[in-house]
């Protein structure tokens, strides 16, 4: 990576532009997508951006096509992405599912806007957490992430391409609108200060080497590229360490169990989360994304009247906290869950806890204002309702 | 007695994974001489063996790239050519070759198809044509002929097919061929010479099937269509692009050949300043 190319400094930047700093930054040098609004402002950026340094930028013809030509850049070695919104995401989830298959590694950013369909293409919404989680037909291990300002844009951009490599997955990105045409201050570190953990790559005989091989306790098999000698066979098949197809339940069962799997016993490196104000909560609100902004100030509200609330961010959407969430449920009385759409986390709160948990919902298209969250919480402590919805 | 004719080694052997056989095909199947035109080409261009890389998407011709013993991706249905194109784009020293049927290319890929054409990106398309879904037991596709039979159109296909090389030609491909699987050796040529050509090259090649498509169609053994392609088959290549539509069951001839070969600039993405 050069040095040079990344913008060391402060900026008062989009979210959007933010993400697209953060992508060249992590060294991503290959942009393949489809003009989507809220997203557009990262594909005009990397439009612009690339060609100054090296890398490429391609407008595809829709959104099968541009997850394709991302998976096929990053087999040949590239750190690569997209940028969509709702009805991108939704047409992606075909390629996402052959990246999962393939253990390719790649961004797929999501700026989220009201939905479903066509929704509103301008405002904001958080109804997609789900169908990141299970979009793509079938069993596989799923990473997201939801920034909450146009910084953590930045950061969790870079962080993504790092799981993306480390683990050979795709990553979601889930920015929502407010995100991502918010302008805020983003300071942009200088290239040593940049994490970078690289692709694991395979040593050893290129003859001997199977590209599906999990040799090490992380599952995750070392990746060759196109080009370097190895004979590479990949497929959406069911596939044995080889890469040969298998059509066998038995190879099935250990190849989909290992995508699983994989994701699920690195917790430390994957699952991110911010709390505030925990000491004696009764008390925690849960929030993500933008909402996480108003639901922040609720909870600074609530605390100021002498309300025993506690407040968590979630910063990683999936894998979802389930430790952290039963820890606080030792201590405390009841949730509060505040999400931009009719109730899609809340169910994964509801399955680990016994107490209550209210939720404070909107089908978006606005921001979640701090209001409505501040009543749940005096709600819950007047130890009023005790319904889940 | 007669002495029987050991041979130890085939000149292709190195570029067949063994171990993938034997093959799904079908007896009477065209895509297997297609293939070994492919994998000849690939002995006769020169280029290192390790440069090359063979995309596919699904269905019978797309298991072409679990055969090639080369660096091989076989993805989702008709999204070959643009994972060809992310190939090609990050690594410019890979020889990228998609190898799929008609179905796979112009239905459900046809969107893919028309744009890398258009952009004119230097891949090789390899496009066997057999005129129906052969894998999921011969549905009509985009290239069955107005009125054939098959198991989704019982009563005759009641649409009208594609005319690939016009499609391609006009999409703005450099280089466009069509010949069937009786032309060995002008398959081989062409796909050494599309490997060189910069742009996009598109090579379709008519293959016989005899279960998906021929049986329904009075062609039931592979021969049959192979001969129908030795009776019919005219190399005109000054041939009008409108006139090159196929319709196996009327009496009209087949027409084979180059018909573009043109030296528009090949897509470059756009640099301002090489990285060092």
């Amino acid at each position: 990576m050069t040095s040079s190319h990344i913008l060391t400094g402060r900026y008062f930047m989009n979210g959007d532009h933010a993400c697209a700093e953060g992508a060249i930054a992590a060294g991503c040098r290959f942009f393949g997508g489809y003009p989507i609004t809220p997203s557009t402002e990262i594909a005009e950026h990397l439009s612009s951006r690339m060609p100054q340094i090296g890398g490429v930028y391609i407008q595809m013809e829709d959104e099968m096509g541009s997850m394709a030509t991302v998976l096929g850049a990053s087999a040949a070695g590239a750190r690569a992405m997209t940028a969509t919104s709702g009805p991108g995401f939704s047409l992606m989830m075909e390629n996402i599912g052959l990246a999962a298959m393939m253990e390719i590694p790649c961004l797929v950013v999501n700026v989220q806007r009201g939905s479903p369909s066509t929704g509103l293409p301008t405002l904001p919404g958080q109804a997609d957490v789900m169908q990141a989680r299970w979009g793509s037909h079938g069993d596989y291990g799923v990473v997201a992430y939801a920034p909450w300002s146009p910084q953590e844009f930045f950061d969790l951009t870079v962080h993504s391409f790092n799981v993306a490599d480390r683990y050979r997955i795709p990553v979601l990105l889930l920015a929502d609108e407010v995100v991502g045409h918010m302008v805020e201050r983003v300071e942009i570190p200088e290239a040593d200060k940049i994490p970078h953990w690289g692709r694991k790559r395979p040593i050893g005989s290129k003859k001997e080497f199977k590209p599906f091989e999990a040799i090490d306790d992380d599952l995750v098999p070392p990746l060759a590229h196109a080009g370097e000698g190895y004979r590479l066979h990949f497929t959406g098949l069911t596939h044995d360490e080889r890469g040969y197809p298998d059509m066998s339940a038995d190879t099935h069962q250990v190849l989909v169990s290992r995508l699983v799997e994989k994701i699920n016993r690195n917790p430390k490196d994957l699952i991110r989360t911010e709390t505030f104000h925990l000491e004696g909560a009764r008390i925690v609100v849960i929030a993500f994304g933008s909402t996480a902004r108003s639901a922040r100030r609720a909870v600074r509200v609530a605390r100021e009247r002498g309300l025993p609330v506690g407040f968590l961010r979630l910063i990683s959407i999936w894998p979802f906290p389930e430790q952290l969430i039963r820890e606080l449920a030792q201590d405390v009385d009841a949730f509060v869950m505040a999400e931009m759409n009719l109730g899609q986390m809340i169910r994964e709160v509801e399955r680990h806890v016994e107490q209550p948990v209210l939720g404070v919902n909107h089908a978006g298209g606005a921001m979640l204002a701090p209001e409505p969250i501040l009543e749940a919480i005096e709600k819950v402590a007047n130890n009023g309702s005790t319904s889940s919805r | 007695m007669v002495q029987p004719l050991l041979v130890e080694e085939h000149p292709l052997d190195g570029l067949i994974r063994a171990d993938r056989m034997p093959h799904i095909w079908c007896p009477g199947c065209g895509i297997g001489i297609v293939m070994r035109c492919y994998a000849q080409a690939i002995i006769n261009s020169g280029i290192d063996i390790e440069k090359h890389v063979v995309v596919s998407g699904i269905g019978c011709s797309g298991r072409v790239a679990g055969y090639m013993n080369i660096d091989s991706y076989h993805t989702t249905h008709g999204r070959g050519i643009p994972f060809a194109v992310g190939l090609k784009l990050a690594n410019p020293e890979l020889c990228v070759t998609v190898f799929s049927g008609d179905g796979d290319l112009a239905a459900i890929g046809g969107n893919h198809l028309i744009h890398a054409a258009r952009r004119n990106i230097d891949i090789t398309v390899i496009c066997a044509n057999n005129f129906n879904y052969g894998m999921t037991g011969g549905q009509m596709g985009p290239t069955t002929p107005y009125g054939a039979l098959s198991t989704t159109s019982v009563y005759g296909c009641p649409e009208h097919p594609f005319n690939l090389v016009n499609l391609l030609a006009a999409a703005g491909a450099n280089f466009v061929s069509r010949w069937t699987t009786i032309h060995v050796r002008q398959v081989i040529d062409d796909v050494l010479y599309a490997f060189n050509k910069p742009g996009f090259s598109f090579i379709e090649v008519l293959a016989p099937c005899p279960i998906g498509f021929g049986k329904s169609n009075d062609l039931e053994q592979g021969v049959d269509e192979t001969l129908l392609y030795r009776e019919r088959c005219v190399h005109e290549p000054d041939t009008a692009l409108d006139k090159l539509g196929i319709d196996l069951r009327e009496d009209q001839p087949i027409y084979v050949g180059r018909f573009v070969d043109r030296e528009a600039p090949a897509y470059q993405p756009i640099r301002l300043e090489v990285e060092k």
